[in-house]
């Protein structure tokens, strides 16, 4: 079945996506896991583990930005290409292949909001 | 003012045809088109809180190999639609796609070359659409019309195993009937049924100003080579032909698990024709020495549409993918895709009546069909350099050199990989075909062979 498999090939540890380098693609995890990691004051944040039909670098399609974490296979992975010409293309002749994408970011800003309460909750118990 | 010149930004009036929870509707073809009709009409209604019943009519069991349970197609999807389909979250999976495709090989008479894409990444799937070729001895590979088939399911379509033999209208409504079966009144049928059927035939009697598609044949044949030899002669790549054969528009050999799949494009693909193109030794050259074409491998010779419908649409109903419009020669998948998703967002947010289709449905046929219009040109230059020995030669020279520099513009490598995989839409090809800097370089390429051709020949003599 390794015939079939879409995408490409990342090994152990191998960077897929680099903070700080400027994107212009985004990434779906065809098979394995990857982890998105954040360096800061040289030290690595570890933030999310990313399994098969993730996608992650999808910020980089919608700002000028530079990527915002690092993202590292963990074991063997597949992860396939979006090109951003290719599908901001297809969004402007189908604005509902952004459904998903939006789907995926809002839940990410719930994710965010719940964190954010359970830091200010134990910042709040310690005062 | 600019109210004036538009109409207004949407006529109340226009439509009183709408899905409301509880509408029924009937999908005739349960091929990738009527799937992705099913799955994405599902899909959306879901998120507006739409309670619809959807019943898929396909008479065929995609868990079958050969003719019964096969829709008779090349079984490519293209770069461009396997990411469009990632992103909507249908990753296909390795059970389904029998080999990733990375790369294709130009194959000429003056020599063969080998394209890789910038990245080096599988991303065109080659797929069986049903089980397999007949006659195939192990199922390793599930049909990837099943598989859609079984997708549209998830999201809630009923399997109807019939075939549709009477449509008819009650009280307003359309009624589909399957032998045996009473007639079944539905608010929206979506026509998904392809071209090789005599089903578009029921439409005929209706007088909805539909007319099918016009067709031409084509040759697709499956040839048992086991997975090693595949890989050992095929690999990854697609194998494509450039040869100076009349009425030939494209070959391709296409690898897949344990069977290459032949796939002939042009006008009136006949057997002497088919016969001709493999005793070429070109096509030679990709096979194990000695490689007989079994005597009875699984082949067909199914129509395509080469120029789309007129008016596929009516109030209530709707003609997605091959039976409606559909691109010329290349990645019908990913037009069947576009026009089900086009014809599925207009049922869903705008209505069902003939009016809503032709203002919101009808502009994504139309955009196919104004591509369609310059890839015929696209076509017809190709044409004209399979003929031409010194134009075939630039080409190779061309691909060559931008294929040994790591660095720089890829620009023919990039426009034979959009024209032979359909990764690209036909107008940008031609625009990228007509840039200064590629034809400056394509007739230098041309001149440098001829020039080197006439020192060898003097060398020669010498």
């Amino acid at each position: 079945m390794e015939n079939g498999a879409l995408g490409k090939v990342y090994q152990d540890s191998q960077v897929i996506v680099r903070q700080g380098e400027v994107g212009d693609c985004m990434y779906v995890v065809q098979q394995g896991r990857v982890a998105v990691v954040q360096e800061r004051d040289g030290k690595e944040v570890p933030l999310a583990v990313l399994g098969k039909g993730d996608f992650f670098g999808e910020m980089a399609l919608f700002d000028r930005e530079v990527r915002s974490s690092t993202v590292r296979a963990i074991g063997e992975a597949q992860v396939l290409t979006v090109d951003k010409k290719t599908l901001l293309r297809r969004i402007h002749e189908d604005p509902s292949l952004a459904f998903r994408i939006v789907q995926q970011m809002s839940q990410r800003i719930r994710e965010l909001d719940a964190e954010l309460v359970r830091m200010k909750a134990s910042v709040l118990s310690l005062e | 003012m600019l109210e004036e010149k538009i109409g207004p930004w949407r006529d109340e009036t226009a439509s009183k045809l709408e899905l409301e929870s509880g509408s029924r509707v009937a999908v005739i073809g349960g091929g990738p088109a009527g799937s992705f009709f099913s799955y994405f009409l599902l899909d959306m209604a879901r998120r507006l809180g739409i309670d619809l019943r959807l019943d898929i009519y396909e008479p065929r069991d995609f868990s079958l190999p050969g003719p019964t349970g096969c829709n008779m197609c090349g079984g490519i999807v293209s770069e461009s639609l396997v990411q469009a389909l990632a992103v909507e979250g249908i990753n296909l999976p390795p059970t389904v796609v029998e080999r990733g495709i990375d790369s294709y090989v130009l194959h000429m008479d003056l020599g063969s070359v080998r394209i890789d894409t910038p990245l080096r990444e599988k991303r065109i799937a080659a797929v069986h659409r049903g089980a397999g070729p007949r006659g195939v001895k192990d199922t390793k590979w599930r049909s990837f019309d099943g598989y859609l088939l079984e997708l549209a399911m998830g999201n809630g379509a009923h399997l109807v195993r019939g075939r549709v033999t009477d449509i008819s209208w009650k009280d307003g409504l359309p009624q589909a009937k399957i032998q045996g079966g009473p007639p079944q009144a539905y608010d929206l049928l979506g026509i998904a049924t392809g071209v090789n059927t005599s089903a578009l035939k029921l439409f005929e009697k209706l007088d909805l100003g539909y007319a099918p598609p016009k067709t031409t044949k084509t040759y697709i044949a499956d040839f048992y080579m086991g997975q090693e030899t595949v890989n050992r002669y095929l690999g990854s790549s697609m194998h494509v032909f450039l040869l100076d054969l009349p009425q030939l528009e494209f070959a391709a050999l296409i690898p897949k698990g344990d069977y290459a799949t032949l796939c002939l494009l042009g006008h009136e693909i006949d057997r002497p024709l088919v016969q001709r193109f493999l005793d070429a030794p070109e096509v030679k050259q990709c096979l194990p020495p000695e490689y007989r074409v079994p005597e009875d491998h699984c082949h067909c010779s199914p129509w395509i549409n080469v120029q789309g419908a007129v008016r596929p649409f009516a109030d209530r109903v709707v003609f997605i993918g091959d039976c409606g419009v559909t691109r010329l020669y290349k990645d019908g998948i990913g037009a069947a895709y576009r026009t089900a998703k086009a014809a599925a967002t207009t049922a869903i947010f705008e209505g069902i009546s003939a009016e809503d289709f032709r203002r919101h449905y009808w502009p994504a046929c139309r955009a196919i069909r104004a591509d369609n219009a310059l890839g015929k040109i696209i076509f017809a230059i190709t044409r004209q350099i399979q003929k031409r020995r010194k134009d075939r030669g630039g080409v190779l020279r061309m691909v060559s050199r931008e294929q040994r520099t790591e660095r720089g513009p890829r620009r023919m490598s990039m426009v034979l990989w959009d024209v032979f995989t359909g990764s690209a839409p036909y107008r940008d090809i031609l625009l990228r075909s007509l840039h200064p800097f590629f034809l400056g370089r394509f007739v230098w390429e041309i001149i440098a062979g001829i020039v080197a051709r006439i020192w060898s020949i003097n060398g020669q003599k010498h």
